[in-house]
């Protein structure tokens, strides 16, 4: 094999770049509303979040010419904005999932109100690792181009799963999730920990956005997310809220939304809009499939109202 | 004071409050952002959405797809389910009725509007039914669902728009074939302003009368406060769920169609600007009360329409609407929290003042 045309092989192979290119917001908005919802709280805003993560990276690196600035700019402005969400929903009466909704609409609405400067002007790329240089082949090539924030997420997935399990900071983030009373009995303060975990969880999103504007798609339009804030949500109830398990759901995701370009490149252009709605037909089949009215989801923690 | 009178007062008091909340905030942020004067902002606002007949027109134009919409989210509500799904099912409807339109574009307007209608409402009814079906039948949480269904709704449109249904002379807008001039959905009476508006504020009084006189109604009611009693009660709740979403789903339908019929002649991308997204914020600004419905959509209205003077005048850019209705209701839903407070504290002031 040397040349360029790999034929039909240049569609699993694109999903591969895909999982590997598209997939890395996923992991990191999965992870943070995983951490969110364990201490049994559900945050709906993170497409907002990753809205605003995207333009003040985009918007840092531009002005400061360091896109890792950008990136802990995001991470930053996420935790405040998770910070912000915990708050609302801590007054009596408020509905987290309303909130959601709401700081959704504000942030994304935001991002578009202060980003509208930096719609234009090219701000420097995060830059990738080169992988692929063993092949010759300039698919695999391309496809093996890996994003150091890829590899932070697949730590970083791996490394929560760890903390949730083994730490004292993690049991007393699940008991919050599981059991108030529980949480209570042990002395912990059930609203700092869900504070806590959804402005992480916040962070996690900023830094999520920070990629799609500084690595793929790499620009800054209002455009940019196709709703990847909100199938994390969905990622995670699929992944049954397990870290590990969401970042292979977020590989999956990003395979599944490649497959529309993919075979548009070779040829396939039938139903090339029907294909793109694949991860959110995905999506709903397995929430179809794994969900039952009759007991709350294997998994689920207990004190989550949405899922209940 | 009558209780009754007492809830309506504070529901008004609290809603204001929040409004000026979000004004102030707003106000910052033009301030620290934009260097704009806020309150020149806030009158040409005014005079953007209402300060002429021709604005209010506009504004009340804007008005009736939101009508609509926020009715799918505020009938499902009543029985406590979140659905989020508007902007599919308007999408949805528009699709299904400039298909309808078509096929029978050589009957007659009346012929062609019923029978665009009827498509429409079907097809953004049978969507959001598919959603509360879900979440009845198979435990899936209907907000999730309604809004991933919206994203695929959205794919079907921009499938049949460019593929099955798509006018071959329409070259750099994909569109469906026009369903004629002659076709199209008048104005009432010698205003500007279409019959969509109309369809929206009689579809709020049946919702309305329904609700509040009829056993259905009540029976809803029930269902909302407590699931619980109402299966004990031997009520069927899963029958109600599908009639409340498909009652919804078939207002936000009816909402495309009217895009269709009566403003853009044909079902294209325009469709998906964000009328359902916004009946959402409509719905929860008026608490899903269907009458509370028409002024607070008349009120997003405005402020949807004065974004373009605003672009003009100020220099601000064009998501300063989204901006304000985003602060809207994140104020809207904080002020939950004042509810059963405020007159107590009011009560109290009073008896110290009293002494």
């Amino acid at each position: 094999m040397d040349g360029s045309d790999i034929g039909l092989w240049g569609v699993p192979l694109a999903m591969l770049a895909g999982a590997i290119r598209v997939s890395t917001p996923f992991i990191f908005v999965s992870l943070g509303e995983c951490l969110t919802e364990r201490s049994g709280r559900i945050n709906l805003g993170l497409e907002g979040t990753l809205m605003m993560g995207a333009m003040t990276a985009y918007g840092t690196a531009l002005l400061s010419g360091s896109p890792w600035l950008g990136v802990l700019v995001a991470a930053s402005v996420g935790l405040m904005l998770g910070a912000l969400h915990a708050a609302l929903c801590q007054l009596p009466r408020v509905n987290d999932i309303a909130t959601g909704i709401g700081l959704m609409l504000f942030g994304t609405g935001l991002a578009f109100f202060l980003g509208k400067p930096y719609i234009q002007p090219k701000a420097p790329n995060l830059g990738a690792l080169d992988l692929g240089g063993w092949s010759s082949i300039p698919q695999v090539q391309q496809a093996l181009q890996v994003n150091p924030l890829f590899l932070v997420g697949i730590v970083l997935a791996f490394a929560l799963a760890w903390a949730l399990k083994n730490t004292r900071w993690g049991l007393i983030v699940r008991l919050a999730g599981e059991s108030v009373d529980a949480a209570l009995a042990i002395g912990a303060s059930v609203g700092r920990v869900r504070m806590l975990a959804t402005a992480v969880g916040g962070a996690f999103a900023g830094i999520g956005g920070a990629f799609l504007s500084l690595y793929y798609p790499g620009s800054w339009n209002e455009g940019l997310s196709s709703g990847q804030g909100l199938m994390a949500v969905a990622l995670v109830i699929f992944a049954r809220w397990d870290p590990i398990r969401c970042l292979w759901a977020s590989l999956l995701f990003g395979a599944a939304g490649a497959i529309s370009p993919a075979l548009q490149s070779v040829g396939v252009t039938q139903g090339y809009y029907l294909f793109s709605a694949a991860p959110y037909v995905l999506t709903l089949a397995l929430m179809i499939a794994t969900c039952s009215p009759a007991r709350s989801l294997r998994g689920a923690p207990a004190e989550l109202g949405a899922v209940k | 004071m009558g209780t009754g009178m007492g809830t309506a007062l504070e529901r008004i008091a609290v809603s204001a409050l929040a409004l000026l909340a979000s004004a102030v905030i707003f106000g910052l942020l033009l301030i620290l952002y934009a260097g704009v004067d806020p309150f020149e902002a806030y009158a040409l606002m005014y005079q953007g959405a209402f300060g002429s007949w021709f604005s209010f027109q506009n504004t009340l134009t804007r008005a009736a797809p939101l009508i609509l919409t926020a009715l799918c989210t505020a009938l499902p509500a009543r029985l406590g389910l979140i659905i989020i799904g508007n902007e599919g099912a308007l999408v949805l409807g528009g699709v299904a009725a400039a298909a309808a339109g078509v096929a029978v574009a050589a009957s007659g307007p009346l012929v062609t509007n019923l029978a665009m209608a009827a498509a429409a409402m079907i097809a953004g009814g049978a969507w959001i039914a598919l959603a509360g079906g879900l979440r009845q039948y198979r435990g899936v949480n209907e907000t999730i669902s309604s809004l991933l269904l919206t994203y695929i709704a959205i794919a079907l449109m921009n499938h049949f728009v460019e593929g099955p249904l798509r006018d071959p002379s329409s070259l750099n807008k994909p569109s469906t074939p026009p369903i004629g001039d002659a076709n199209m959905l008048g104005t009432i009476g010698g205003s500007d302003v279409h019959w969509g508006l109309a369809f929206g504020i009689v579809a709020c009084l049946l919702c309305y009368g329904v609700q509040r006189f009829t056993t259905f109604g009540f029976a809803m009611q029930v269902i909302g406060g407590n699931p619980k009693t109402a299966r004990m009660m031997g009520l069927n709740v899963g029958r109600y769920v599908l009639v409340a979403c498909a009652a919804g789903g078939a207002a936000a339908g009816l909402a495309g169609m009217v895009e269709v019929a009566a403003v853009h002649g044909k079902a294209n991308a325009s469709l998906a600007v964000g009328y359902g997204f916004t009946g959402i914020l409509v719905s929860f600004l008026a608490r899903h009360h269907p009458l509370a419905i028409i002024p607070v959509a008349i009120l997003m209205g405005g402020i949807g329409a004065s974004g373009g003077l605003l672009q003009r005048r100020l220099d601000l850019p064009d998501a300063a609407v989204v901006v304000l209705q985003g602060i809207i209701f994140v104020c809207i839903l904080a002020s939950e929290t004042l509810y059963g407070r405020s007159w107590a504290w009011l009560w109290r002031f009073r008896a110290v003042e009293g002494r």
